[in-house]
Order: C-alpha cells, then structure tokens, then sequence
C-alpha cells in the first residue's frame, strides 16, 4: 500500500468528507420524499422496509428453508434414492433408507436430515429429485440457533412445513429450534 | 489357430473361441447381457449382434465361432441400429425406476442405454406388471419387473452349483424368473447369482439399500474364509460414516482369477467380514490385573511383553501363532521365536466344529494362510504348548487371534494353562474368551485394514490390501512384533509388509524369487508348487 498523503494523514479534512456523503444523502431524500409528498412525480428516495413486520417482495424462484412433500397419507414422498444426497455439494443432507411394506414404493427414508448450518443453498437437492420430493418453497428465511445441533432439521420438521402463500409468505410458523424454545 | 480380423485389426485367437472373446483381445467391447464367459451360451438377448462380411445380417457374437479368414465389424451402422432395436425392446417392460433401484450405478441396462440406447420411447400402453421384493433365498431377493430374462442365473444354477433352483415361467410377456415349487435359493454360492445379473432383478439383501454404490472403494485383497484364497475386491464405504450404521466393509465380491475362483465366491467368504466392524473388536492395548481391565499405550504394553522375552529362558515361553496371520506376520514372528529361542511353539488350534468343505471352492481348513504357516515352521498342534503351561513349565504364553476356548482343545485343560501362566498375552483383532483371560491384550488390525500375502492350500502366495484404516490403536501383527524385536537388540528395520516379505524371499527357500511386484493382483505359486 502506498504512504498517505499529507491531506490523508491530516486527519479532519477525511472526516469531514465522510460526513459530508452522509449528509448530502441525507438531505437529497429529505428532498425527494418532500417533493413526493407535495406530488411531485419521478424521483423517489430511498426507502426502508420496517422488517420483520414488513417483508419485501421475493422472487417466486427463491430457495428458502427446504421442506418434504408428503404423499396423500402424509408420509414422506422421498423414495431415499440418495440423488440429492449425492449431488449436495455441502454434504449437508443425511438419508439413511429403510424398507417400504409397499413393494411399489420399495424404500422410504428412515433418517432424512438436513444441517443447515452447512447448506449453501444451491438448490441442487430440488433439482436433482426423481419425486419432486423436496422443495425449497416455504418461504422462510430466518432460523438461527444458538449451537450447531439446533440447525440440523430431522425429517419430521421438514414434513411439517407448508409451502409458502402466493404472495411468498411463509404458512408454517418459523421452526423454533430446541435451544432456542423458552 | 484361426486368423481373423476385428474392426481391421489381425488377431488369431484358439480354436472355438467365440466373436465376443476374440474382440476382446484386441480392446473391442461387444455389448452382451446374456452372455457369461464361465457359462453355456443361451443367445437370448441379441445384444452382441456383429457384422460379418459376406453373411447377409447381422449375427450374434456369443454363439458365433471364430474362423479363419472372419471379418468382423461391431461398430457399422446397421450393428449400432440392431442393438439400439435391442434396447428398445428390452425396456419396453423395464420400469425404469433406476434411483430406486440398488442396481443403480453398476447396471449393464443404465451402461449401454447411455452407449447405445439413447432413443425416445414408443411405447404408449401399460407395463406388465410381475412379482417386486420376492425373497429367493436367505441371500437373494428378486424384482421380476426389472429381469430382463437374459437367464444367467438358471444357467448358474443349473451348471455351476447344479442345484438347479430357478427357472424361467409363464410365456411372452409374462415370463418371469421364479424357483421352482417348494425350493429356496440356499445353496453355499447363492450370492453368485447376485454379481452375474447385469440388472436389478437380483440383488443381495444383505447390501440392500444399505449404501449407495458410488459411495463406494475397492480395494483387492483375498478372502480370509477358507484355504482356498478366493481372489476378491472389498467394497469399502468411508464417505458416508452415517449409512449401513457405520458399517465400514458394505460387501466383498469376486474377483476374477483362473487359477483359483474363476469368476465365484462361496457365501460364508461373501459374508464373512462382520466382525471388520463389530463391537468386539479390540482398540486399545489393555491390562488386566486382579479380575479388572485397564487401558494401556503401546508403549508400556510392549516394554511388558518385550521384558518378559528377555527375563525369561526359552524353556519359560510358549507362542501360539495363527495361520490366520498373513506371511509377513508369521515370518516376523519366526524372527522374535528364533532371536528369543522360545522352545515352546505351535500355530494350529483344531476347531470344536470340523469345517465343511466340497468339490468346488470350499475348503474344510477355515484358515487362509495354513500352507504359509507350516513352510514358515508354525503350523504345530497347541495341544503341546498347553499340556507344557499345565506342567507349570510356561512363565509367558502368547496366544494370538485364537479363541482357545471355543476349539476342540479340552476346556478344562485351558483353563488350567491360562490360569497357572504368569504372563498370558493375547493377540487379535476382536474380543474372545481367550482375550478376557489375558494379562495383557494387545489389539491387531484386521484384513482389510492392512497389508499382506497369503498362501493358499495349493501354494500360492497370493496379496491382499489395505482398504480402510486400521480401527481405534490396532496394528498389524507384523507391526507389533517389529516394535517388540526393537527393545531385543533387533533394529526395527521393516516400517512396512512388503520389508518383511523381502527378508521372507530371502530366507525361506519356498518363497525364493518371489517379490510383491511379482505376485500383482492374481498371485503366484511358490517356488516348490512352480517345480511340482
């Protein structure tokens, strides 16, 4: 990195330009959003979405939280072929397949976890399904947890989730996980 | 010899060799299904259609003699149209559910419909339906609708085991692979039939669903079962701990080698690695002192065996080798017996069962190195090693891998000599009897999980390899006796098998001449077996 400069090491003329870009977009969408108040039209300032009671609109195509889509009976619709299992290129999904008593359906998974703690959200998982058995629809965007345990989803979590509404709101409440529930 | 020519290149091949190996000599693949080269021919799927000049179509390769003068073409156009045709018909009742399948991954239909398929399919009405999930046997459980009815496994039935359990019934469409009324596929080589379906029909219950097939390793090794040195590839699974319940061995399959299996593997050798990954495996050196187990390292464990060795006269210790140990292990352990002059030495326990054996592959001596053993001066009766520790004659017995107490060893007799012995040192890869009754146990790995030769029952030393890691503290037996030779004045100069096999070849006039290079993937005879 090259030395500084005399009028970089004198420090107040720095922050006095760094406040000045605070101020002018300060005073730039006052500006606008005055103008818009008075009606005028074509210029709009910047605007701050009052998250979480406010959401943004998403696209249709985004990959939030997984969930298995369930057969008819409610159990899984995965037939535990291991394809997303395989393609994940976090190996973040465990499958552990199991016989089905219905020799048409064959196998089903015994063991179907998700550690998002690993996921990088490619959406392979989704394309990669034979059964359009895992989808990535439910719109929702926040699970944290407090240890690396807690952000494993077993299979009956991700059965119990909802795909999300037409607007891309989720309908299953945000999954609390254990280390987190008071 | 007829001369003849494939895709343009001369090859002269033996008498009766048909167009299928002949083009296999020169690097040409004919696509086949039905066809198996340790079977009778069948010509049942037409797959391995070729074109031979001056013949008016297309003709099977399988049953088609090499003669002198042929000229063979297998990639025209008119032989690639043919066996596309094949593939049509042979999946128009296939279900096609291939991530389902167990198959998937190594199925000759997914291979050459990727190859040579490749079509859109015409077929509009309903699949025929047959039998799914049937259980044949206690190894084998069959998809009808996924046979593609080549019938390499009645024709295995019939000509290998000539037990002749399956058959093929109904007509057309319908026909179905099935056993014939009242029988089971339970023969000792029901898993065979397994390896030579070149789809999902049959598939092995005991692999079932248990782990992916590209998950998988191989490794070549030799199965331990029997005296016979079935030549076999170890399917190994170490990317995904969490299938098969941390199972590391998924399955052993035959490998092939004309001199000893062919293409076959008995079902006692197929599934005999459980204890690879069993609870009872040993991982820890361990002590055991007034009725208690302590954990150990290594290091004390070997300066207790190693001043034992030295403090005591020849006539005070007793070995009991295994003819389990490979080679290496045992000329090793020939070097520790020689430099300490232990006078009191055997390798060979009787078992409490004599083992079965037939004319095939099955060999009534359940040991793999038994030859190697009695060459190397370790293949003694231990009923001589017991009777001295009776005597109170023995201050160290070592015992390694047997379980004393399970043979055909009088078990009072046992008893006596492992009570009355100061020291007894047990050696092995699991938990036994024998183990819980030592002093010191000092954990060794298993097959799989290192390297060696065996010796088979005809003399031929054969090489098995690593495949996994070693679990928990384990080491080779040749490790273990190397570390102990080292405080004996012996410099520790092997650091891997092949050092040890090295000193064998030098040594040992029966293994003269012979060197891992040499011996490669399919074995060979030792120098007295070459000359006989």
């Amino acid at each position: 990195m090259s030395p500084m400069n005399l009028r970089q090491r004198f420090y107040l003329v720095e922050v006095l330009t760094g406040l000045w870009l605070t101020a002018a977009h300060f005073f730039r969408n006052m500006g606008r959003h005055t103008a818009r108040a008075f009606g005028r039209k074509g210029t709009s300032g910047a605007v701050t979405i009052q998250y979480p009671e406010e959401r943004r609109p998403y696209s249709p195509r985004l990959r939030s939280l997984h969930r298995l889509v369930r057969r008819e009976d409610g159990s899984p619709r995965c037939v535990a072929c291991m394809m997303c299992e395989t393609v994940c290129p976090a190996h973040c999904i465990y499958i552990v397949a199991d016989e089905h008593p219905n020799p048409e359906i064959e196998k089903v998974p015994r063991r179907f976890d998700i550690d998002l703690g690993k996921c990088v959200f490619c959406g392979y998982c989704v394309e990669a399904c034979p059964e359009d058995a895992i989808r990535m629809d439910t719109g929702i965007l926040e699970f944290s947890s407090y240890s690396r345990g807690g952000m494993i989803y077993s299979k009956d979590m991700l059965l119990s989730f909802e795909p999300a509404d037409a607007s891309g709101r989720p309908r299953s409440p945000i999954p609390l996980p254990a280390d987190r529930r008071a | 010899m007829p001369k003849l020519t494939v895709n343009g290149k001369g090859v002269e091949v033996p008498a009766g060799t048909n167009l299928i190996e002949a083009a296999r000599t020169v690097g040409v693949e004919v696509p086949h299904y039905c066809y198996h080269p340790g079977l009778s021919i069948a010509g049942q799927c037409r797959l391995c259609m070729v074109d031979i000049e001056k013949t008016p179509r297309p003709s099977i390769a399988c049953n088609t003699v090499a003669a002198d003068g042929m000229v063979v073409q297998t990639e025209t156009e008119r032989v690639r149209e043919t066996r596309k045709s094949m593939m049509e018909f042979h999946l128009i009742n296939h279900p096609l559910d291939c991530p389902v399948c167990d198959q998937a991954g190594e199925c000759w239909l997914q291979i050459y419909y990727m190859k040579h398929g490749l079509y859109d399919p015409r077929m509009k009405d309903e699949k025929v339906h047959k039998p799914k999930a049937v259980p044949l046997g206690p190894h084998v459980i069959l998809d009808a609708e996924r046979c593609i009815l080549c019938s390499r496994c009645v024709r295995f039935c019939d000509e290998i085991t000539h037990t002749g359990e399956l058959g093929i019934f109904e007509r057309g469409d319908h026909s179905e692979i099935g056993l014939f009324p009242g029988r089971e596929l339970d023969n000792k080589y029901s898993a065979n039939v397994v390896d030579i379906c070149p789809v999902g029909a049959l598939t092995d219950r005991d692999f079932r669903f248990q782990v992916r097939v590209w998950y998988l390793d191989t490794a070549k090794s030799i199965c331990p079962g029997c005296a016979r040195g079935c030549n076999i590839e170890v399917h190994v699974n170490r990317r995904r701990p969490h299938h098969a319940e941390g199972r590391r061995v998924a399955r052993l399959k035959p490998r092939f080698n004309a001199e000893v299996n062919k293409w076959w593997l008995c079902d006692a050798g197929r599934y005999g690695f459980g204890f690879v990954d069993a609870a009872e495996r040993l991982l820890m050196p361990a002590r055991r002192q007034g009725g208690t187990s302590t954990e150990a390292t290594w290091d004390e464990a070997i300066a207790a065996v190693a001043g034992a060795l030295r403090r005591l006269t020849p006539d005070q210790m007793g070995i009991i080798a295994s003819p389990k140990m490979s080679n290496e292990d045992l000329f090793a352990l020939r070097r520790l017996i020689d430099l300490c002059g232990v006078r009191h030495v055997a390798g060979q326990v009787p078992p409490r069962v004599p083992g079965d054996e037939d004319d095939f592959l099955i060999r009534a001596d359940k040991n793999p190195n038994s030859r190697g053993a009695e060459l190397l001066g370790l293949g003694g009766d231990a009923r001589t090693v017991i009777e001295a520790a009776g005597r109170r004659r023995l201050k160290l017995l070592w015992i390694f891998g047997h379980d004393l107490l399970a043979s055909a060893l009088p078990e009072p007799d046992v008893l006596e000599a492992l009570r009355v012995v100061d020291t007894v040192v047990f050696t092995g890869s699991n938990a036994n009897w024998t183990s819980a009754h030592s002093h010191w146990v000092l954990p060794a790995a298993a097959w799989v999980e290192r390297e060696g030769t065996y010796t088979s029952f005809e003399g031929r030393v054969q090489r098995f390899r690593q495949a996994i890691e070693p679990l928990g503290q384990s080491l080779a037996e040749w490790e273990i006796v190397t570390r102990i030779l080292a405080p004996l004045g012996e410099a520790p100069s092997a650091t891997r098998a092949e050092h040890w096999f090295r000193q064998l070849a030098a040594s040992v006039p029966a293994f003269a001449g012979l060197s891992y290079q040499l011996i490669g993937d399919s074995g060979r005879p030792l120098a007295e077996a070459a000359r006989t």
